[in-house]
């Protein structure tokens, strides 16, 4: 099956190499777009997906033409300083207690009716 | 000032911080290919997404090298979208998801004819996964079956 990959690690990306890629260069946690404008998410994922068509290469990356902004110390600032990544705990980390309390009653009717998950089928009680 | 380059700025920063060096995954032979046989606007897409994203009533993943996968219908409503995950800052996609999971985007470009269809399901998983050997050996080949299940005719991966 084709495959293209969005990226916003370029140097990662060619490492990995894979067969398609586009490559947009935002700070990570924006892969697709910028939040809020879905206009401009718009233009990008039609500038990413016009590249299942236009590469041709295996291992081509297509460079998208978008800017995060006009000053660009974010570039200097990634993983420039402290580790910040949070404690990784092997328990399931809801966003919000809502959420856990839905997911242990065993979800909603749109949620719980297909394996879900590679290692259950949605008892919480068996994950793990 | 060109793209930030990752790989040199983490492995400074490991080595800062009294870490072994991370070992990245790399693939110096051409990558398979596929050829794309059918226009854009003809095909069933598939989104693959690794940015820790599940739906209100699924279990969050957890974050010490999670490998299990989470199917989101096509319908969802994004408002029931949620992030969960170690490694990146969240604040943007739990406002917006679609910058990590760009599923309204991808709606909208079905209803103006740039793609044909989604597939039935979008794929999910936390991809903070250090072992690359668990992710090619555990994770990878169920999403591919799921995949290839559902029909589609191309496969978007969108990484954080």
């Amino acid at each position: 099956m084709p495959t293209l990959c969005m990226t916003s690690a370029l140097d990662i990306t060619r490492s990995v190499n894979p067969p398609r890629a586009a490559f947009l260069d935002y700070p990570l946690g924006h892969t697709t777009g910028k939040p809020h404008q879905p206009q401009l998410q718009r233009q990008i994922m039609r500038a990413a997906l016009e590249a299942f068509e236009s590469l041709t290469a295996p291992g081509s990356v297509k460079l998208l033409p978008f800017v995060w902004s006009a000053d660009e110390t974010w570039k200097l600032q990634a993983f420039s300083g402290q580790d910040e990544r949070t404690k990784r705990l092997d328990t399931p980390q809801y966003q919000s207690e809502q959420d856990r309390i839905l997911a242990e009653k065993g979800g909603t009717r749109e949620t719980n009716h297909c394996p879900s998950c590679a290692q259950w089928h949605g008892d919480p009680a068996r994950a793990r | 000032m060109g793209p930030v380059q990752y790989i040199p700025r983490i492995r400074q920063q490991y080595s800062r911080l009294g870490y072994k060096p991370y070992e990245w995954v790399s693939n110096p032979q051409p990558p398979p290919w596929q050829p794309v046989r059918k226009p854009l606007a003809h095909s069933r897409l598939a989104l693959i997404a690794s940015g820790g994203i599940y739906v209100a009533g699924q279990v969050a993943f957890h974050h010490k090298d999670d490998t299990s996968f989470r199917a989101i219908p096509n319908t969802v409503r994004t408002a029931d979208l949620r992030v969960t995950h170690f490694a990146y800052d969240k604040t943007d996609a739990r406002s917006d998801p679609n910058v990590v999971f760009p599923i309204d985007t991808l709606r909208a470009l079905v209803g103006e004819g740039f793609v044909g269809e989604l597939a039935d399901h979008a794929y999910t998983f936390m991809g903070g996964i250090y072992s690359a050997r668990r992710v090619r050996d555990e994770l990878a080949p169920r999403i591919t079956q799921r995949v290839l299940e559902e029909r589609a005719d191309l496969a978007l991966l969108v990484p954080v």
